[in-house]
């Protein structure tokens, strides 16, 4: 659709440079943060609304388009929640500062 | 906007996605790290939106719209102690999305999709439904309108398997005849019913293992459709969500001394049928003026809680009884066993919520070795994360398991409604130790008992 594709490849080792990184990367999350963890993750995963929109550029029938929109009404209620119940969590976890002596 | 446009917006959106993950690594910059995510993902749909002019912006409109009106009630309103349900609803909500856009796909290309394509997207499409499906009943069972119970039946790794080759059957026949369309719906019922099945075979203590194993899939499953699209940035994101479940997966099944398989295909206690050894020993139960005379002499306490806290709702009792004891002195700290809420860091976030600062907050390994220079520990609400025997006693169905050693501490108080068994259905020798002492009753009017007496001085 646009330009030429991507040879296979180049797509694998994007995958599995993604795989250590990310491995790597939660390894060093503290356990404290791994429930807002989750649910940062899945909003970040819900980027397959981009996917979505990508089907909906073109759409060659009814169906395609009505698998597509409902696909990106579901994302994008991930995307939403997701971003701002991580928020709501972390806003949550408060350091030992004195405010103790209420 | 041209390709090469697209691309470097696509590269700083996928650049803010990991910087966000590293941001997450501790709690002083995990907000900053939210916030990186969340320019990431706005980056993302408007290269997307303004790179593929649609025919379909009404719609597009709409949907995020709908999106929006359902996605901000359930993050301002939903309580902590229901993040879990939220949790395995949006997984079942993400997988439903990358499955439906692989079927979209599918038709979209049809006819004369390549062989590699379709191979891809019809793994894609097993994984989404699959998980669409076991999302949905772990949703079910964690708000409790289905049973938390393991479904066992005769031959169940029998019928998993036959639906599994069903699944497999129809995608090796599209990839063979990309053209055969009758084959698709086969492969999404076969998909949709083995996650019903695989779910349903699980019970309620593993469930903290199968939300993060459906995390998993569900960021594999947005991978897989990268690949498909040719689509780097999804490639990424995927990717790092599968991950993270992964990682967590992983940490779940250690911290209950379990393997992937016994998990999937166990079901608890069905391995485990011999109950461990029997237990001797006595009792002895305490009232709230003993308990309280226990703590009033002790200057450190550690305080265990389990999930049991949280179906009394009672954090914020906790938090108090703990800044009375901190007025008194008292060194107090929390020990938190990784599997003590309903998903990874659960119980963390429950007490952060009652205001219990997190660097009191200690992980199994940094509570452990405090232990046997402890006055007292409480154990409130948990019961196998404390089971001395998973050190003890190794016909047990616990043995080898971590747990949270309050049995060393000097004295242990088990805030207890009764001598049922925890989930595991296992004896606990911990309540027949010398230096036990029971309190039996509501975990939260206890604690209010033992605040009021405190403050009676």
């Amino acid at each position: 659709m646009h330009g030429p594709t991507t040879p296979l490849y180049i797509n694998l080792l994007i995958f599995l440079m993604a795989a250590f990184l990310g491995l790597g990367l939660i390894r060093r999350v503290s356990k404290l943060l791994h429930t807002p963890l989750m649910s940062l993750t899945n909003a970040i995963s819900s980027v397959s609304v981009v996917a979505a929109l990508i089907v909906l550029a073109e759409p060659k029938n009814m169906m395609i388009t009505l698998f597509a929109t409902v696909a990106v009404a579901l994302a994008a209620t991930n995307v939403v929640s997701g971003f701002m119940i991580t928020e709501r969590i972390l806003r949550m976890f408060k350091r030992d500062t004195g405010g103790k002596s209420k | 906007m041209t390709n090469a446009l697209i691309g470097y917006c696509y590269v700083i959106a996928a650049v803010l996605f990991i910087l966000s993950l590293k941001w997450m690594s501790e709690v002083q910059t995990s907000r900053r790290g939210n916030w990186a995510g969340s320019l990431g993902m706005l980056i993302a749909v408007l290269t997307t939106l303004i790179a593929y002019r649609t025919q379909h912006l009404d719609m597009i409109i709409l949907a995020v719209a709908v999106g929006t009106l359902i996605g901000i009630p359930i993050a301002l309103k939903l309580p902590m102690t229901a993040v879990p349900q939220r949790t395995a609803m949006s997984h079942a909500f993400g997988s439903l999305a990358v499955a439906l856009v692989g079927t979209a796909e599918y038709y979209q290309r049809l006819p004369g999709i390549d062989t590699f394509a379709m191979a891809v997207l019809a793994a894609e499409m097993i994984l989404g439904y699959l998980t669409f499906t076991g999302s949905t009943i772990a949703f079910l069972k964690l708000q409790e309108m289905i049973s938390g119970k393991p479904l066992i039946y005769k031959g169940r790794n029998v019928i998993s398997a036959l639906v599994v080759l069903f699944a497999v059957s129809a995608a090796v026949g599209l990839v063979l005849q990309p053209n055969q369309t009758l084959l698709l719906p086969v492969l999404v019922a076969a998909a949709l019913l083995f996650g019903f099945l695989l779910v349903m075979g699980i019970g309620g203590a593993d469930m903290p293992t199968v939300i993060a194993i459906l995390n998993s899939y569900a960021g594999l499953s947005a991978a897989a459709l990268g690949f498909v699209l040719d689509n780097q940035l999804l490639i990424v994101a995927g990717t790092l969500d599968g991950a993270s479940g992964l990682i967590l997966a992983i940490l779940m099944c250690k911290a209950m001394n379990r393997s992937f398989a016994n998990v999937l295909f166990g079901g608890f206690g069905a391995t485990s049928t011999q109950p461990g050894q029997q237990v001797t020993g006595e009792i002895k139960p305490v009232s709230v003026e003993d308990a309280y005379l226990i703590l009033e002499g002790a200057s450190s306490v550690v305080f265990v809680p389990g999930y049991g806290l949280a179906v009394s709702q009672a954090q914020q009792a906790v938090r108090e009884l703990g800044e009375v004891l901190q007025k008194h002195g008292v060194e107090v700290l929390y020990g938190i066993h990784p599997v003590a809420g309903r998903m990874p860091g659960h119980m963390n976030v429950l007490l952060a919520e009652a205001n219990v600062p997190y660097d009191e907050l200690l992980e199994a390994d940094a509570v452990n070795p405090k232990m046997p220079n402890t006055d007292v520990s409480v154990v409130i609400g948990a019961n196998d994360v404390v089971n001395p025997a998973a050190r003890e006693d190794p016909t047990s169905p616990l043995w080898g398991m971590p747990i949270i050693e309050v049995d060393k501490s000097r004295t242990v108080i088990v805030l207890k409604r009764s001598m049922r068994p925890g989930f595991a259905g296992v004896e606990n020798p911990l309540f027949f130790k010398p230096n036990t002492r029971m309190l039996f009753g509501d975990a939260k009017a206890s604690i209010q008992a033992l605040i009021a007496e405190f403050s009676q001085e």
